[in-house]
Protein backbone atom coordinates (compact mmCIF):
# COMPACT_ATOMS: atom_id res chain seq x y z
CA UNK A 1 0.00 0.00 0.00
CA UNK A 2 1.26 3.37 -0.53
CA UNK A 3 1.46 6.42 1.65
CA UNK A 4 -1.63 8.31 1.50
CA UNK A 5 -1.40 10.17 4.28
CA UNK A 6 -3.53 13.51 2.73
CA UNK A 7 -6.60 11.19 1.61
CA UNK A 8 -6.38 9.46 5.07
CA UNK A 9 -6.63 12.90 7.09
CA UNK A 10 -9.43 14.19 4.76
CA UNK A 11 -11.52 11.27 6.01
CA UNK A 12 -9.92 11.40 9.65
CA UNK A 13 -10.20 15.23 10.77
CA UNK A 14 -13.67 15.56 11.15
CA UNK A 15 -13.90 12.79 13.78
CA UNK A 16 -10.29 13.45 15.07
CA UNK A 17 -11.68 16.88 15.87
CA UNK A 18 -14.45 15.73 18.08
CA UNK A 19 -12.65 12.96 19.22
CA UNK A 20 -9.77 15.59 20.62
CA UNK A 21 -11.70 18.38 21.52
CA UNK A 22 -14.38 16.28 24.07
CA UNK A 23 -12.65 13.16 24.87
CA UNK A 24 -8.94 13.13 24.67
CA UNK A 25 -8.43 16.67 25.88
CA UNK A 26 -10.66 16.57 28.85
CA UNK A 27 -8.87 13.70 29.67
CA UNK A 28 -5.37 15.61 29.82
CA UNK A 29 -7.57 18.76 31.45
CA UNK A 30 -9.33 16.35 34.39
CA UNK A 31 -5.82 15.08 35.39
CA UNK A 32 -4.22 18.01 35.86
CA UNK A 33 -7.59 19.62 37.74
CA UNK A 34 -7.28 17.05 39.89
CA UNK A 35 -4.26 18.69 41.91
CA UNK A 36 -5.71 22.38 41.91
CA UNK A 37 -7.86 23.81 44.60
CA UNK A 38 -11.02 24.87 42.50
CA UNK A 39 -12.84 26.25 45.56
CA UNK A 40 -10.04 29.39 45.83
CA UNK A 41 -10.93 32.02 43.49
CA UNK A 42 -7.99 31.23 41.44
CA UNK A 43 -7.47 27.99 41.02
CA UNK A 44 -4.08 27.17 42.37
CA UNK A 45 -1.91 23.98 42.25
CA UNK A 46 -2.53 22.22 45.56
CA UNK A 47 -3.27 18.56 45.72
CA UNK A 48 -3.62 18.37 49.54
CA UNK A 49 -6.96 19.40 48.95
CA UNK A 50 -7.66 16.91 46.21
CA UNK A 51 -5.67 13.86 46.15
CA UNK A 52 -4.89 14.53 50.22
CA UNK A 53 -8.28 14.37 51.27
CA UNK A 54 -9.53 11.20 49.44
CA UNK A 55 -7.32 9.53 52.19
CA UNK A 56 -9.42 10.77 55.10
CA UNK A 57 -12.56 12.00 53.44
CA UNK A 58 -15.16 9.49 55.84
CA UNK A 59 -17.85 10.28 52.87
CA UNK A 60 -15.20 9.23 50.59
CA UNK A 61 -14.63 5.83 52.33
CA UNK A 62 -18.21 5.31 52.46
CA UNK A 63 -18.96 5.52 49.15
CA UNK A 64 -15.80 3.08 47.99
CA UNK A 65 -17.03 0.85 50.63
CA UNK A 66 -21.00 0.84 49.41
CA UNK A 67 -19.45 0.43 45.38
CA UNK A 68 -16.56 -2.67 46.71
CA UNK A 69 -19.81 -4.26 48.09
CA UNK A 70 -22.23 -3.95 44.45
CA UNK A 71 -19.23 -5.08 42.96
CA UNK A 72 -18.22 -7.98 45.28
CA UNK A 73 -21.55 -9.29 45.41
CA UNK A 74 -23.66 -8.13 42.24
CA UNK A 75 -21.21 -8.78 39.24
CA UNK A 76 -20.29 -12.56 40.54
CA UNK A 77 -24.19 -13.21 40.59
CA UNK A 78 -25.63 -11.76 37.29
CA UNK A 79 -22.61 -12.99 35.44
CA UNK A 80 -23.18 -16.84 36.54
CA UNK A 81 -27.26 -16.08 35.97
CA UNK A 82 -26.51 -14.85 32.59
CA UNK A 83 -24.14 -17.83 31.57
CA UNK A 84 -26.60 -20.07 32.72
CA UNK A 85 -29.19 -18.01 30.85
CA UNK A 86 -27.20 -18.25 27.83
CA UNK A 87 -26.70 -21.69 27.83
CA UNK A 88 -30.61 -22.57 28.68
CA UNK A 89 -31.15 -20.32 25.43
CA UNK A 90 -29.13 -21.85 23.66
CA UNK A 91 -30.61 -25.43 24.10
CA UNK A 92 -31.93 -26.81 20.64
CA UNK A 93 -34.94 -28.31 23.04
CA UNK A 94 -36.26 -24.84 23.46
CA UNK A 95 -39.80 -23.71 22.67
CA UNK A 96 -40.85 -20.27 21.53
CA UNK A 97 -37.58 -19.19 21.91
CA UNK A 98 -38.13 -15.56 20.57
CA UNK A 99 -40.38 -15.20 23.96
CA UNK A 100 -38.14 -16.12 26.14
CA UNK A 101 -35.16 -13.87 24.25
CA UNK A 102 -37.66 -11.17 24.43
CA UNK A 103 -38.01 -11.44 28.04
CA UNK A 104 -34.34 -11.37 29.39
CA UNK A 105 -32.86 -9.44 26.14
CA UNK A 106 -36.08 -6.58 26.68
CA UNK A 107 -34.26 -4.75 29.85
CA UNK A 108 -31.10 -4.02 27.74
CA UNK A 109 -33.54 -1.18 25.88
CA UNK A 110 -34.93 0.38 28.77
CA UNK A 111 -33.63 3.70 29.96
CA UNK A 112 -32.20 4.16 33.37
CA UNK A 113 -34.96 6.69 34.44
CA UNK A 114 -37.69 4.59 33.37
CA UNK A 115 -36.53 1.25 35.15
CA UNK A 116 -35.71 3.42 37.95
CA UNK A 117 -38.90 4.93 38.35
CA UNK A 118 -40.78 1.40 38.00
CA UNK A 119 -38.13 -0.33 40.70
CA UNK A 120 -38.39 2.86 43.19
CA UNK A 121 -42.32 2.23 42.67
CA UNK A 122 -42.27 -1.39 42.93
CA UNK A 123 -40.15 -1.49 46.29
CA UNK A 124 -42.19 1.15 47.76
CA UNK A 125 -42.49 0.40 51.46
CA UNK A 126 -46.01 0.54 52.21
CA UNK A 127 -47.69 0.34 48.83
CA UNK A 128 -45.06 -1.41 46.40
CA UNK A 129 -46.37 -4.50 45.24
CA UNK A 130 -43.03 -6.75 46.21
CA UNK A 131 -44.63 -5.62 50.04
CA UNK A 132 -48.16 -6.57 49.16
CA UNK A 133 -46.82 -9.94 47.48
CA UNK A 134 -44.82 -11.13 50.36
CA UNK A 135 -47.64 -10.40 52.72
CA UNK A 136 -49.70 -12.88 51.00
CA UNK A 137 -47.13 -14.91 51.82
CA UNK A 138 -47.31 -14.04 55.25
CA UNK A 139 -43.92 -12.01 55.41
CA UNK A 140 -44.07 -8.99 56.90
CA UNK A 141 -43.39 -5.75 54.92
CA UNK A 142 -39.84 -4.85 54.92
CA UNK A 143 -38.66 -0.84 54.64
CA UNK A 144 -36.77 -1.51 51.34
CA UNK A 145 -35.84 1.97 50.65
CA UNK A 146 -35.04 3.01 54.15
CA UNK A 147 -33.02 0.17 55.70
CA UNK A 148 -29.57 0.33 54.37
CA UNK A 149 -28.78 -3.21 53.96
CA UNK A 150 -32.53 -3.50 51.75
CA UNK A 151 -31.68 -0.38 49.96
CA UNK A 152 -28.53 -2.05 48.64
CA UNK A 153 -30.18 -5.09 47.91
CA UNK A 154 -32.76 -3.17 45.67
CA UNK A 155 -29.77 -1.73 43.99
CA UNK A 156 -28.27 -4.98 43.17
CA UNK A 157 -31.45 -6.46 42.48
CA UNK A 158 -32.18 -3.44 39.95
CA UNK A 159 -28.51 -3.63 38.04
CA UNK A 160 -29.13 -7.30 37.91
CA UNK A 161 -32.74 -7.08 36.47
CA UNK A 162 -31.33 -4.41 33.91
CA UNK A 163 -27.93 -6.36 32.61
CA UNK A 164 -27.95 -10.06 32.69
CA UNK A 165 -29.66 -9.91 29.59
CA UNK A 166 -27.25 -7.87 27.57
CA UNK A 167 -24.16 -10.36 28.86
CA UNK A 168 -25.93 -13.00 28.23
CA UNK A 169 -26.29 -11.86 24.37
CA UNK A 170 -22.68 -11.59 24.52
CA UNK A 171 -21.92 -15.52 26.21
CA UNK A 172 -24.93 -16.64 24.22
CA UNK A 173 -22.71 -15.24 20.80
CA UNK A 174 -19.44 -17.25 22.73
CA UNK A 175 -21.61 -20.12 22.80
CA UNK A 176 -22.82 -20.03 19.08
CA UNK A 177 -18.60 -19.77 18.25
CA UNK A 178 -18.25 -23.41 19.92
CA UNK A 179 -17.66 -25.81 16.91
CA UNK A 180 -20.89 -28.68 17.48
CA UNK A 181 -18.59 -31.60 16.36
CA UNK A 182 -16.68 -30.92 20.09
CA UNK A 183 -19.60 -31.76 21.62
CA UNK A 184 -20.79 -34.61 19.17
CA UNK A 185 -17.49 -36.13 19.92
CA UNK A 186 -18.36 -35.98 23.56
CA UNK A 187 -21.68 -37.28 23.17
CA UNK A 188 -20.26 -40.38 21.35
CA UNK A 189 -17.90 -40.88 24.14
CA UNK A 190 -20.96 -40.88 27.10
CA UNK A 191 -19.89 -37.74 28.18
CA UNK A 192 -23.28 -36.55 30.23
CA UNK A 193 -24.57 -32.99 29.34
CA UNK A 194 -23.33 -31.82 32.90
CA UNK A 195 -20.06 -33.27 32.62
CA UNK A 196 -20.36 -31.59 28.98
CA UNK A 197 -21.13 -28.20 30.22
CA UNK A 198 -18.19 -27.83 33.31
CA UNK A 199 -15.29 -29.70 31.37
CA UNK A 200 -15.90 -28.08 27.25
CA UNK A 201 -18.35 -25.18 27.81
CA UNK A 202 -17.17 -23.59 30.08
CA UNK A 203 -13.30 -24.13 30.06
CA UNK A 204 -13.95 -22.59 26.04
CA UNK A 205 -16.20 -19.92 27.32
CA UNK A 206 -13.72 -18.11 29.68
CA UNK A 207 -12.28 -15.38 27.57
CA UNK A 208 -16.08 -14.43 26.88
CA UNK A 209 -16.87 -14.71 30.71
CA UNK A 210 -13.76 -12.39 31.37
CA UNK A 211 -15.04 -9.96 29.09
CA UNK A 212 -18.10 -9.61 30.30
CA UNK A 213 -16.45 -9.49 33.79
CA UNK A 214 -14.52 -6.91 32.56
CA UNK A 215 -17.09 -4.94 30.81
CA UNK A 216 -19.30 -5.33 34.24
CA UNK A 217 -16.65 -3.57 36.45
CA UNK A 218 -15.83 -0.84 34.39
CA UNK A 219 -19.99 -0.49 34.72
CA UNK A 220 -20.37 -1.11 38.18
CA UNK A 221 -17.70 1.71 39.27
CA UNK A 222 -19.37 4.15 37.21
CA UNK A 223 -22.96 3.18 39.32
CA UNK A 224 -25.32 6.57 39.19
CA UNK A 225 -28.29 6.56 37.94
CA UNK A 226 -29.70 3.56 40.19
CA UNK A 227 -28.92 5.46 43.86
CA UNK A 228 -29.38 8.60 42.03
CA UNK A 229 -32.94 7.78 41.42
CA UNK A 230 -34.51 4.43 42.74
CA UNK A 231 -32.57 4.88 46.77
CA UNK A 232 -33.15 8.97 46.53
CA UNK A 233 -29.53 10.05 46.06
CA UNK A 234 -27.79 7.23 47.65
CA UNK A 235 -30.40 7.46 50.82
CA UNK A 236 -31.29 6.51 53.27
CA UNK A 237 -28.86 8.68 54.54
CA UNK A 238 -25.28 7.73 52.59
CA UNK A 239 -26.16 3.95 52.39
CA UNK A 240 -26.28 3.41 48.95
CA UNK A 241 -24.21 6.63 47.52
CA UNK A 242 -21.32 5.06 44.64
CA UNK A 243 -18.72 6.64 43.94
CA UNK A 244 -20.09 7.60 40.76
CA UNK A 245 -22.63 9.58 43.17
CA UNK A 246 -20.64 10.82 45.39
CA UNK A 247 -18.56 12.56 42.28
CA UNK A 248 -21.59 13.97 41.00
CA UNK A 249 -22.42 15.49 44.31
CA UNK A 250 -18.63 17.18 44.63
CA UNK A 251 -18.60 18.41 40.76
CA UNK A 252 -22.08 19.37 40.28
CA UNK A 253 -23.55 19.98 43.90
CA UNK A 254 -20.71 21.76 45.32
CA UNK A 255 -19.27 22.83 42.08
CA UNK A 256 -15.58 21.57 43.58
CA UNK A 257 -14.14 19.85 40.56
CA UNK A 258 -10.32 19.46 41.57
CA UNK A 259 -11.54 16.62 44.10
CA UNK A 260 -13.95 15.48 41.59
CA UNK A 261 -11.85 14.91 39.05
CA UNK A 262 -9.24 13.32 41.72
CA UNK A 263 -12.24 10.80 42.27
CA UNK A 264 -12.62 10.20 38.63
CA UNK A 265 -9.08 9.15 38.26
CA UNK A 266 -9.65 7.19 41.39
CA UNK A 267 -12.30 5.27 39.73
CA UNK A 268 -10.50 4.94 36.51
CA UNK A 269 -7.48 3.87 38.10
CA UNK A 270 -9.96 1.01 40.04
CA UNK A 271 -11.29 -0.12 37.14
CA UNK A 272 -8.13 -0.62 35.48
CA UNK A 273 -6.73 -2.26 38.62
CA UNK A 274 -9.67 -4.62 39.08
CA UNK A 275 -10.02 -5.61 35.15
CA UNK A 276 -5.91 -6.44 35.24
CA UNK A 277 -6.54 -8.64 38.14
CA UNK A 278 -9.18 -10.01 36.25
CA UNK A 279 -7.69 -10.49 33.30
CA UNK A 280 -4.57 -12.40 34.87
CA UNK A 281 -6.83 -14.63 36.79
CA UNK A 282 -8.70 -15.67 33.52
CA UNK A 283 -5.79 -16.19 31.68
CA UNK A 284 -5.27 -19.16 29.08
CA UNK A 285 -3.38 -21.41 31.13
CA UNK A 286 -0.43 -23.95 29.17
CA UNK B 1 -35.00 -46.44 22.70
CA UNK B 2 -37.88 -45.47 24.57
CA UNK B 3 -35.46 -44.58 27.56
CA UNK B 4 -33.50 -42.52 26.03
CA UNK B 5 -36.22 -40.65 24.19
CA UNK B 6 -38.19 -40.41 27.83
CA UNK B 7 -34.81 -39.10 28.94
CA UNK B 8 -34.72 -36.01 26.53
CA UNK B 9 -38.44 -35.38 27.34
CA UNK B 10 -37.51 -34.81 31.28
CA UNK B 11 -34.79 -32.87 30.20
CA UNK B 12 -37.10 -30.62 28.00
CA UNK B 13 -39.68 -30.59 31.32
CA UNK B 14 -36.96 -29.16 33.33
CA UNK B 15 -35.10 -26.70 30.82
CA UNK B 16 -38.55 -25.12 30.38
CA UNK B 17 -39.37 -25.21 34.46
CA UNK B 18 -36.58 -23.77 34.58
CA UNK B 19 -36.62 -20.80 32.76
CA UNK B 20 -40.10 -20.03 32.61
CA UNK B 21 -40.58 -18.16 36.23
CA UNK B 22 -37.13 -16.50 35.40
CA UNK B 23 -38.82 -14.85 32.52
CA UNK B 24 -41.92 -14.24 34.18
CA UNK B 25 -39.95 -12.46 36.97
CA UNK B 26 -37.55 -10.79 34.18
CA UNK B 27 -41.30 -9.45 32.40
CA UNK B 28 -43.00 -8.29 35.70
CA UNK B 29 -41.21 -4.76 36.04
CA UNK B 30 -41.92 -4.17 32.69
CA UNK B 31 -45.49 -5.29 32.40
CA UNK B 32 -45.87 -3.20 36.36
CA UNK B 33 -44.59 -0.35 34.66
CA UNK B 34 -47.46 -0.59 31.87
CA UNK B 35 -50.13 -1.78 34.36
CA UNK B 36 -49.04 1.42 36.79
CA UNK B 37 -49.18 3.67 33.61
CA UNK B 38 -52.77 3.09 33.27
CA UNK B 39 -54.05 2.80 37.15
CA UNK B 40 -54.99 6.03 38.83
CA UNK B 41 -53.21 7.58 41.73
CA UNK B 42 -55.93 5.83 44.29
CA UNK B 43 -55.15 2.34 42.70
CA UNK B 44 -51.39 2.50 42.64
CA UNK B 45 -51.37 3.65 46.78
CA UNK B 46 -54.53 1.23 46.89
CA UNK B 47 -53.87 -1.86 49.42
CA UNK B 48 -54.53 -4.28 47.02
CA UNK B 49 -52.83 -6.21 44.43
CA UNK B 50 -53.74 -5.21 40.55
CA UNK B 51 -51.28 -6.93 37.96
CA UNK B 52 -54.60 -5.90 34.95
CA UNK B 53 -54.36 -2.84 33.25
CA UNK B 54 -57.21 0.06 33.71
CA UNK B 55 -57.89 3.13 32.02
CA UNK B 56 -56.63 5.66 33.07
CA UNK B 57 -53.56 6.41 30.47
CA UNK B 58 -54.85 9.44 28.89
CA UNK B 59 -55.68 11.15 32.59
CA UNK B 60 -52.15 10.16 33.35
CA UNK B 61 -50.80 11.77 30.64
CA UNK B 62 -52.28 14.65 30.65
CA UNK B 63 -51.01 15.43 34.39
CA UNK B 64 -47.69 14.15 33.22
CA UNK B 65 -47.53 16.87 30.43
CA UNK B 66 -49.07 19.25 33.06
CA UNK B 67 -45.70 18.50 35.20
CA UNK B 68 -43.23 18.88 32.75
CA UNK B 69 -44.21 19.34 29.57
CA UNK B 70 -43.44 15.90 28.20
CA UNK B 71 -44.34 16.17 24.60
CA UNK B 72 -41.97 19.06 24.13
CA UNK B 73 -39.14 17.13 26.19
CA UNK B 74 -39.90 13.63 23.70
CA UNK B 75 -39.93 15.66 20.54
CA UNK B 76 -36.06 17.42 21.89
CA UNK B 77 -35.28 13.60 22.55
CA UNK B 78 -36.03 12.58 18.88
CA UNK B 79 -34.42 15.42 17.32
CA UNK B 80 -30.99 15.01 19.09
CA UNK B 81 -30.87 11.46 18.82
CA UNK B 82 -31.67 11.24 15.07
CA UNK B 83 -29.17 14.31 14.55
CA UNK B 84 -26.98 12.36 17.03
CA UNK B 85 -27.17 8.91 14.95
CA UNK B 86 -26.97 10.77 11.92
CA UNK B 87 -23.77 12.71 12.68
CA UNK B 88 -22.24 9.98 14.51
CA UNK B 89 -22.63 7.39 11.55
CA UNK B 90 -21.20 9.64 9.24
CA UNK B 91 -17.78 10.95 11.22
CA UNK B 92 -16.93 7.50 12.60
CA UNK B 93 -17.48 5.33 9.01
CA UNK B 94 -15.14 8.56 7.41
CA UNK B 95 -12.80 7.93 10.03
CA UNK B 96 -13.09 4.05 10.14
CA UNK B 97 -12.29 3.64 6.08
CA UNK B 98 -9.53 5.85 6.32
CA UNK B 99 -8.35 3.38 9.12
CA UNK B 100 -9.32 0.22 7.09
CA UNK B 101 -8.36 1.80 3.86
CA UNK B 102 -4.81 3.38 3.59
CA UNK B 103 -1.61 3.50 4.75
CA UNK B 104 -0.25 6.73 6.30
CA UNK B 105 1.58 8.87 8.76
CA UNK B 106 0.62 8.75 12.51
CA UNK B 107 -1.49 5.99 11.74
CA UNK B 108 -0.45 3.83 14.55
CA UNK B 109 -0.66 6.83 16.87
CA UNK B 110 -4.28 7.46 15.86
CA UNK B 111 -5.21 3.64 16.67
CA UNK B 112 -3.03 3.13 19.64
CA UNK B 113 -4.88 6.42 21.52
CA UNK B 114 -8.41 5.22 20.63
CA UNK B 115 -7.66 1.79 21.58
CA UNK B 116 -5.95 2.63 24.61
CA UNK B 117 -8.41 4.95 26.14
CA UNK B 118 -11.49 3.24 25.35
CA UNK B 119 -12.08 1.87 28.68
CA UNK B 120 -11.46 5.08 30.58
CA UNK B 121 -14.89 5.62 32.50
CA UNK B 122 -16.47 8.60 31.07
CA UNK B 123 -16.59 10.45 34.61
CA UNK B 124 -12.90 11.07 33.84
CA UNK B 125 -13.91 13.57 30.70
CA UNK B 126 -17.50 15.33 32.16
CA UNK B 127 -16.61 17.35 34.67
CA UNK B 128 -13.75 19.26 31.77
CA UNK B 129 -16.31 18.51 28.85
CA UNK B 130 -19.13 20.54 31.38
CA UNK B 131 -16.57 23.18 32.14
CA UNK B 132 -16.06 23.91 28.50
CA UNK B 133 -19.19 23.97 27.18
CA UNK B 134 -21.19 25.60 30.05
CA UNK B 135 -18.85 27.71 31.81
CA UNK B 136 -16.20 29.00 28.77
CA UNK B 137 -18.41 28.80 25.85
CA UNK B 138 -21.76 29.38 27.41
CA UNK B 139 -23.10 27.25 25.60
CA UNK B 140 -25.32 24.99 27.88
CA UNK B 141 -28.99 24.58 27.19
CA UNK B 142 -28.28 24.30 23.35
CA UNK B 143 -29.02 21.54 20.61
CA UNK B 144 -25.14 22.15 19.98
CA UNK B 145 -24.63 20.70 24.08
CA UNK B 146 -26.89 17.74 23.72
CA UNK B 147 -25.71 16.62 20.02
CA UNK B 148 -22.08 17.38 19.31
CA UNK B 149 -19.66 16.77 22.67
CA UNK B 150 -21.63 12.84 22.87
CA UNK B 151 -20.06 12.15 19.27
CA UNK B 152 -16.35 11.44 20.84
CA UNK B 153 -17.74 7.77 21.12
CA UNK B 154 -15.07 5.14 19.05
CA UNK B 155 -16.89 2.33 19.13
CA UNK B 156 -18.69 3.14 15.59
CA UNK B 157 -14.71 4.05 14.09
CA UNK B 158 -13.81 0.35 15.54
CA UNK B 159 -16.92 -1.04 13.94
CA UNK B 160 -16.74 0.79 11.28
CA UNK B 161 -12.95 0.20 10.36
CA UNK B 162 -13.42 -3.36 10.81
CA UNK B 163 -16.35 -3.54 8.72
CA UNK B 164 -14.38 -2.28 5.60
CA UNK B 165 -11.40 -4.44 6.65
CA UNK B 166 -13.30 -7.62 6.02
CA UNK B 167 -14.55 -6.05 2.67
CA UNK B 168 -12.13 -7.60 -0.17
CA UNK B 169 -9.26 -5.03 -1.25
CA UNK B 170 -9.74 -5.88 -4.65
CA UNK B 171 -13.13 -4.31 -5.40
CA UNK B 172 -11.71 -1.08 -4.12
CA UNK B 173 -8.23 -1.38 -5.84
CA UNK B 174 -10.75 -2.01 -9.36
CA UNK B 175 -11.69 1.20 -8.89
CA UNK B 176 -8.80 2.85 -8.10
CA UNK B 177 -7.46 1.40 -11.64
CA UNK B 178 -10.35 3.06 -13.20
CA UNK B 179 -9.07 6.43 -12.03
CA UNK B 180 -12.20 6.82 -9.47
CA UNK B 181 -11.58 9.19 -6.44
CA UNK B 182 -11.03 7.96 -3.74
CA UNK B 183 -14.13 9.91 -1.51
CA UNK B 184 -16.57 8.29 -4.38
CA UNK B 185 -15.07 4.81 -3.55
CA UNK B 186 -16.29 5.56 -0.35
CA UNK B 187 -19.63 6.57 -0.83
CA UNK B 188 -20.52 4.66 -3.73
CA UNK B 189 -18.63 1.26 -2.99
CA UNK B 190 -17.58 1.18 0.29
CA UNK B 191 -21.18 2.59 1.72
CA UNK B 192 -23.45 0.49 0.50
CA UNK B 193 -21.20 -2.89 0.95
CA UNK B 194 -21.50 -1.75 4.40
CA UNK B 195 -25.32 -1.30 4.88
CA UNK B 196 -25.88 -4.30 7.76
CA UNK B 197 -23.11 -3.15 9.54
CA UNK B 198 -24.76 0.82 9.46
CA UNK B 199 -27.79 -0.49 10.74
CA UNK B 200 -26.63 -2.24 13.70
CA UNK B 201 -24.20 0.84 14.57
CA UNK B 202 -27.84 3.44 13.75
CA UNK B 203 -29.79 1.30 16.15
CA UNK B 204 -27.09 1.05 19.05
CA UNK B 205 -26.19 4.88 18.83
CA UNK B 206 -30.18 5.83 18.84
CA UNK B 207 -30.61 4.21 21.63
CA UNK B 208 -27.36 4.95 23.50
CA UNK B 209 -28.54 8.87 22.82
CA UNK B 210 -32.67 8.41 23.58
CA UNK B 211 -31.43 6.69 27.08
CA UNK B 212 -28.93 9.09 27.94
CA UNK B 213 -29.36 10.83 31.36
CA UNK B 214 -26.30 11.68 32.97
CA UNK B 215 -24.77 14.60 30.46
CA UNK B 216 -28.26 15.94 29.33
CA UNK B 217 -29.22 16.21 33.19
CA UNK B 218 -25.73 18.25 33.56
CA UNK B 219 -25.76 20.66 30.49
CA UNK B 220 -29.48 21.00 29.20
CA UNK B 221 -31.68 21.40 32.92
CA UNK B 222 -33.66 24.34 31.77
CA UNK B 223 -37.03 23.11 31.65
CA UNK B 224 -37.51 24.04 28.03
CA UNK B 225 -34.36 22.17 26.66
CA UNK B 226 -35.04 19.76 28.96
CA UNK B 227 -34.69 16.06 27.36
CA UNK B 228 -37.42 13.43 28.10
CA UNK B 229 -35.21 11.24 30.25
CA UNK B 230 -34.33 14.37 32.28
CA UNK B 231 -37.83 15.69 32.19
CA UNK B 232 -38.96 12.39 33.58
CA UNK B 233 -36.31 11.97 36.00
CA UNK B 234 -36.82 15.43 37.76
CA UNK B 235 -40.58 14.47 38.82
CA UNK B 236 -39.20 11.46 40.63
CA UNK B 237 -37.84 12.09 44.25
CA UNK B 238 -40.38 15.21 44.68
CA UNK B 239 -43.10 14.45 47.56
CA UNK B 240 -45.96 15.78 46.11
CA UNK B 241 -46.06 13.72 42.37
CA UNK B 242 -48.43 11.80 40.22
CA UNK B 243 -46.62 8.01 39.71
CA UNK B 244 -49.25 7.25 37.33
CA UNK B 245 -48.23 10.08 35.36
CA UNK B 246 -44.49 9.07 35.62
CA UNK B 247 -44.88 5.55 34.84
CA UNK B 248 -47.25 7.00 31.61
CA UNK B 249 -43.61 8.95 30.44
CA UNK B 250 -41.84 5.51 31.68
CA UNK B 251 -43.85 3.57 29.01
CA UNK B 252 -43.78 6.59 26.45
CA UNK B 253 -39.82 6.61 26.63
CA UNK B 254 -39.69 2.43 27.08
CA UNK B 255 -42.52 1.15 24.37
CA UNK B 256 -40.71 2.83 21.12
CA UNK B 257 -37.45 0.94 21.84
CA UNK B 258 -39.45 -2.71 22.74
CA UNK B 259 -41.38 -2.32 19.67
CA UNK B 260 -37.80 -1.26 17.54
CA UNK B 261 -36.53 -4.20 19.73
CA UNK B 262 -38.63 -6.73 18.48
CA UNK B 263 -38.45 -5.46 14.71
CA UNK B 264 -34.64 -5.43 14.52
CA UNK B 265 -33.88 -7.99 17.16
CA UNK B 266 -30.89 -9.27 14.84
CA UNK B 267 -29.04 -5.71 14.57
CA UNK B 268 -29.84 -5.19 18.45
CA UNK B 269 -28.06 -8.35 18.86
CA UNK B 270 -25.12 -7.46 16.51
CA UNK B 271 -24.55 -4.06 17.72
CA UNK B 272 -24.30 -5.00 21.16
CA UNK B 273 -22.19 -8.23 20.90
CA UNK B 274 -20.01 -6.23 17.91
CA UNK B 275 -20.23 -3.50 21.29
CA UNK B 276 -18.72 -5.61 23.68
CA UNK B 277 -16.08 -7.31 21.43
CA UNK B 278 -13.97 -3.80 20.61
Amino acid sequence: MRLRTQTAYAFLTPYLLVFLAFWIWPIANSFWLSFLNTRSANWTFNPRVTWGRLLVDPAFANALWNTLIILVIQVPIMIALATVLATLLNSSMLKARGLFRFAFFAPVVVGEVAYAAVFRLMFNHEFGIINKMLAVASVPAIPWLSSPNAAMAVIIIAVTWRWAGYNAIIILAGLQSIPEDVYEAATLDGVSKTRQFFFITLPLLRPVIVLCVVISVIGTMQLFSEPFLITNRGGPGQATETLGLFLYRQAFGAFNFGYASAIAYTIAALAIVISLINLWLGRERE
Amino acid sequence: MRSKSSAEFRRKIALHAALVPLALIWLFPLWMMFVFSTMSENGIFSPGIVLTPSDQFVQNFVVLERDVGFLRATTISILVAAAYTLLSVALTSMAGWALASYRFVGKGVVLATILGTLTLPYFVVVIPQFIMVARDFGLDNTWFALIVPPLFNSLGVLFMRQTFQMMPGELFDAARVEGVKEWRIFLFVGLPLARPAIAALSIILFLHSWNNYLWPLLINSKPAMMTAPVALGSLIGLTKVSWGGIMTGAVMLTAPMLILFVALQRHFVAGISAGAVK
